[in-house]
């Protein structure tokens, strides 16, 4: 019985990356890349710049169009024919939180959070004052709901940004890089509530150079390089690294 | 030489006079509210993939800013009249006005547009909000709260070029004192007057458009520094 009950639920991926290709002009980015991501799992992307995992990042929510294979993200269909609408359900699916943290800068911080829902998801004003709340607690900056971006550090904005996603409920969050435009001191403040929402189930993909994140928090670990998924594996691939590439590549970021 | 200062004989032409500077509010208002639509429109149209109207849109502010009003005011006005369609002055001037200003406002907010950050418009875009929402709550709005005393200087000039509509007789306050000055025979009294009525006018443009920017840009209310 109880084995039943712990094998792996055998419910369709939340991402599945399947033979993406993308270029710009001659320069090809992603080389035909495959990944699965399952329901509440937490994945970790690394590898040197240029390596192409920002893009395959990007590529999951529509920002960046792919010229071969395709994506299925939450039961939507990325091919290489999107419409407007469907990108805008797909990205109501899916949240990304970006290394330069991008709030709205003549906006509140509550106002940035509320803006999307009351926009797209059309919620009242009370309700949506009340969700930007319960996320901003969740990222424990309740107390800042009046302040502009401008008035918060970058570790505060950056936790808004995340704020900001999640009000609109996404079943997967992708971060790209976010910790990399922090100081150290900062950079402990938005992994924490990295880490909480990953306990809290959240389906993850996060671009990161944090190898201890990488290492501690994420379920698998996708090591990219040339364009390619070049080594997958859980945190004993930090300590035992199958290819010398990512040996090379551990050695050079420690 | 000497001159004998006469403004006693202006003061049975207030009413003319208030009458004149109510039409100059006028021209003024219809030319700030409909420049501003077409100003901002020309604006996104500049900025947009369709590569012809960003084009005509173009010529058509490069025109404006490089041809005299007071030749664009009768081109519209007698140029017009040729050809059949003949205008109440008042409606040509304002057309002149809105078609004036909507072509300096177009530049103005079309820099402001350019300096939001295209990260700040992918983040929308990745939250899923739509396009006219996105050029509304994510562009158009710091943009403008951006270059807002650029517009409201833009504006207050315009009031005062629109004393050129006296050229084609609009009764604003200009015209009201050319006639003045013609009965009485006191033009240097007549227009020593208007100078501070002008004045006023400007005085009274700016405080409005202070108090508009006060309940229109919290963020600058509260914070009281530049986007």
């Amino acid at each position: 019985m109880s084995a039943a009950v712990n094998a792996p639920a055998v419910a369709l991926p939340a991402v599945a990356l399947k033979d993406v290709r993308k270029s710009y002009g001659p320069l090809e980015v992603l080389k035909g890349v495959s990944f699965d991501v399952a329901p509440g799992e937490v994945v970790a992307i690394i590898g040197a710049s240029g390596s192409g995992k920002s893009t395959a990042l990007r590529c999951i929510n529509g920002l960046e169009s792919i010229q071969a294979g395709s994506i299925e993200v939450c039961g939507h269909h990325v091919g290489t024919q999107r419409s407007d609408a469907e990108l805008r359900a797909l990205r109501q699916d899916v949240g990304i939180v970006f290394q330069s943290y991008n709030l709205f800068p003549h906006l509140t911080v509550e106002q940035n959070v509320t803006l999307a829902p009351r926009r797209v998801k059309r919620i009242g004003n009370a309700a949506a004052k009340d969700l930007a709340r319960a996320c901003l607690a969740q990222v424990g900056l309740a107390e800042k709901a009046d302040s502009y971006p401008e008035q918060l550090s970058g570790g505060q904005q950056q936790r808004v940004a995340i704020a900001r996603s999640l009000a609109m409920q996404p079943k997967v969050m992708l971060f790209d890089e976010v910790t990399s435009a922090l100081d150290p001191h900062l950079t402990g403040e938005v992994l924490r509530v990295m880490e909480k929402l990953a306990r809290d189930g959240m389906t993850m993909i996060t671009v990161t150079h944090e190898m201890g994140f990488a290492r501690r928090v994420a379920n698998r670990t996708i090591f990219m390089r040339d364009g390619l998924v070049w080594e997958v594996g859980g945190a004993e691939m930090f300590a035992a690294p199958r290819t010398p590439e990512l040996q090379s590549f551990l050695g050079s970021e420690l | 030489m000497r001159y004998d200062f006469d403004f006693a004989v202006l003061l049975d032409y207030w009413p003319d006079f208030l009458a004149g500077a109510w039409v100059t509010l006028q021209l003024t208002f219809l030319a700030t509210v409909f420049g501003m639509a077409i100003g901002t429109l020309c604006a996104i149209g500049a900025r947009g993939k369709r590569r012809w109207l960003a084009r005509a849109i173009g010529i058509y502010v490069e025109i404006i800013r490089n041809t005299p009003f007071l030749i664009q005011i009768f081109f519209l006005y007698f140029g017009l009249a040729s050809a059949g369609l003949r205008l109440p002055v008042f409606t040509a001037a304002v057309i002149a006005m809105v078609f004036n200003v909507a072509a300096y406002c177009s530049e103005i907010i079309r820099a402001g547009m350019d300096t939001v950050h295209p990260g700040q418009i992918e983040a929308a875009q990745s939250l899923g909000m739509s396009t006219p929402t996105i050029y509304w709550d994510v562009i158009l709005r710091p943009a403008i709260e951006r270059v807002y005393p650029a517009l409201t200087g833009q504006f207050v000039l315009m009031m005062l070029s629109s004393s050129v509509a006296s050229q084609i007789s609009t009764e604003e306050l200009t015209a009201v004192a050319n006639n003045v000055q013609s009965f009485t025979f006191r033009s240097l009294e007549t227009f020593l007057a208007i100078a501070p009525m002008y004045l006023a006018l400007a005085a009274l443009l700016k405080l409005s458009f202070w108090g508009i920017g006060l309940f229109a840009f919290p963020r600058r209310r509260r914070l009281g520094t530049a986007l």
